[in-house]
């Protein structure tokens, strides 16, 4: 999940709406059997650490920041494409999902 | 009307003892073969449960010839007592095997002593469970070892839960038990380190013995009663221990008490199935609803919700009848955990219905649509159910197929009286 701006501060009834929308989402693929596991990122105290300097959230630099993830056992990136499009972060202007196959530890990426 | 035969008196005596042996037998059996399985271990078991069953039989044949003692329960404690005393005494492996290992005991009584009090009998009992309920055993057999020798019901019994036969339930149990003696498990409380894993084993297996009474396709009411109130009693056992009075167990039993509350709501004098919309409120066990009130808010404690939490709040909010849009949001949200926790058909089905409740049937189609559970008759009864006056006819066709992957008849007409309606 990708939020075009992490600053901004919805208000508590949107976000019940929004939290809402995210659990049904995440129930129907679980109720297919192909949730996996699901983690949400907070975008306060976020730190950004490069060349040994650490600074406050990454916000400034790039357009886009990751909101959250979840793994869906899919069949193919098509039916992980089809999850993606119910994904209620879709409604926020500019916020987009990406979606990207996991590594096997086989040595092949 | 006609006086029965013989003095009113004696009659009513000769029926409270024929009905005293077999309730002393599900209450005590149990007791009895605990403690000296965990005596003699699982290499013995047979020799516990013969010990006890010719206990009974003594009782019987004494009892009958000269009433029942005063204190019935006393005096099958002490003939079981002598009975394993002298299996001891002439038990050939006891002599090499275990008397050197006690030989340090001063009282040779000691070696011999069978320990029948109350906190022995709890303590043994609960071992037993942990025992019964390890990892290694098939889950089929944990339940009839279970039945057997936790909730001391007869091979008829268990057949008749399982829908099977005496031979294939004596096979089965004689499997279980030799796994119990090839795995090398002990009759005794796991560590502190392992106590929740192992107690998850026993969750799971009370649960499987719980939703075997109460989602059984056995016809025998009353032994289907049976057994949902012996996974309580189970898991009131783990309540009163306080190595195993953890929320979780809380939960369970808070989930069992609210889901039993409806027995008597969801069939009729026919028998047939009264769905759940249909049945009548002053038929709800309102006591057992209580019980699972305080049970749920017991286990509303520690930093672990396990699927028992969900299910038992979502079964509080069965006991609701009122159709709100609070209570089908609040089962819609516990089903979206729960199948995040654990995946099960019943609780996608479940989740679906709730999601046309809370937010609309054409939604909960789409969703329906996606489920492909094929081979579930309920899958079909559901989409039927989604369907009707949305789209009679897809209804129709869903219900035909829901009918013909049913299997007891009490199924089939739940299913056909739908069809009549559409």
């Amino acid at each position: 999940m990708r939020h075009e701006d992490g600053g901004k501060i919805a208000s508590p009834e949107q976000m019940q709406v929004w939290m809402k929308q995210t659990m049904d989402w995440i129930g129907g693929i679980a109720a297919q059997n192909k949730f996996v596991g699901g983690t949400g990122l907070l975008f306060d105290g976020a730190k950004v650490i490069r060349h040994g300097v650490v600074t406050n959230g990454p916000f400034g630099e790039i357009k886009e920041t990751i909101g959250g993830f979840i793994t869906v056992r899919a069949e193919s990136v098509e039916e992980a494409v089809e999850f993606a499009k119910g994904c209620p972060v879709l409604q926020g202007d500019g916020n987009s999902m990406e979606v990207r196959r996991i590594a096997k530890n086989d040595g092949r990426h | 009307m006609r006086k029965p035969p013989g003095s009113p008196g004696r009659l009513f005596l000769a029926m409270a003892q024929q009905e005293l042996i077999p309730h002393l037998f599900r209450s005590e059996y149990r007791k009895i073969v605990s403690v000296l399985c965990r005596r003699f271990g699982f290499e013995q078991i047979e020799i516990a449960e013969d010990i006890a069953s010719d206990t009974f039989a003594a009782a019987a044949q004494t009892w009958g010839l000269n009433g029942a003692p005063k204190n019935p329960v006393a005096w099958l404690y002490t003939v079981a007592k002598n009975k394993a005393k002298n299996h001891l005494q002439r038990d050939t492996v006891f002599e090499s095997k275990v008397v050197p290992e006690v030989q340090h005991d001063t009282s040779e009584l000691h070696e011999y002593e069978i320990d029948l009090s109350p906190k022995n009998i709890t303590d043994s009992q609960l071992q037993m469970m942990f025992a019964i309920c390890h990892p290694s055993i098939p889950s089929e057999a944990q339940i009839g070892l279970a039945l057997r020798i936790l909730c001391g019901f007869g091979i008829d019994e268990i057949a008749d839960a399982f829908l099977t036969n005496k031979e294939t339930i004596n096979k089965r149990l004689y499997r279980a038990k030799e796994k119990l003696r090839d795995e090398l498990i002990n009759i005794e409380f796991p560590g502190p380190a392992e106590i929740d894993k192992r107690l998850e084993n026993v969750l799971t297996s009370i649960y499987l013995l719980f939703n075997e009474g109460y989602y059984s396709v056995s016809q025998n009411e009353v032994l289907r009663k049976d057994l949902c109130f012996e996974a309580i009693r189970l898991c009131e056992m783990l309540i009163d221990n306080q190595n195993t009075d953890k929320p979780q167990v809380s939960a369970l039993l808070a989930l069992m008490y609210f889901q039993s509350s409806r027995f008597d709501a969801r069939v009729n004098k026919y028998g047939e199935i009264v769905l759940y919309d249909d049945q009548d409120i002053n038929l709800w066990d309102q006591e057992m609803i209580t019980k699972g009130g305080y049970f749920l808010h017991r286990s509303a404690t520690g930093d672990t919700l396990s699927k028992y939490h969900l299910e038992a709040s979502i079964a509080y909010w069965s006991t609701q009848k009122q159709d709100t849009p609070e209570k089908w949001e609040n089962i819609l949200q516990l089903y979206n955990r729960c199948l995040q926790l654990e995946y099960s058909p019943i609780a996608a089905l479940n989740r679906t219905y709730a999601l046309a409740k809370a937010n609309g049937k054409q939604q909960a189609i789409i969703e329906a649509e996606k489920l492909k559970l094929e081979n579930n008759q309920f899958y079909f009864a559901l989409l039927g159910e989604l369907y009707t006056d949305v789209e009679n006819s897809k209804a129709n066709e869903n219900f035909q197929k829901a009918l013909s992957l049913a299997k007891t008849p009490a199924d089939r007409q739940v299913i056909q009286r739908k069809i009549d309606q559409l």
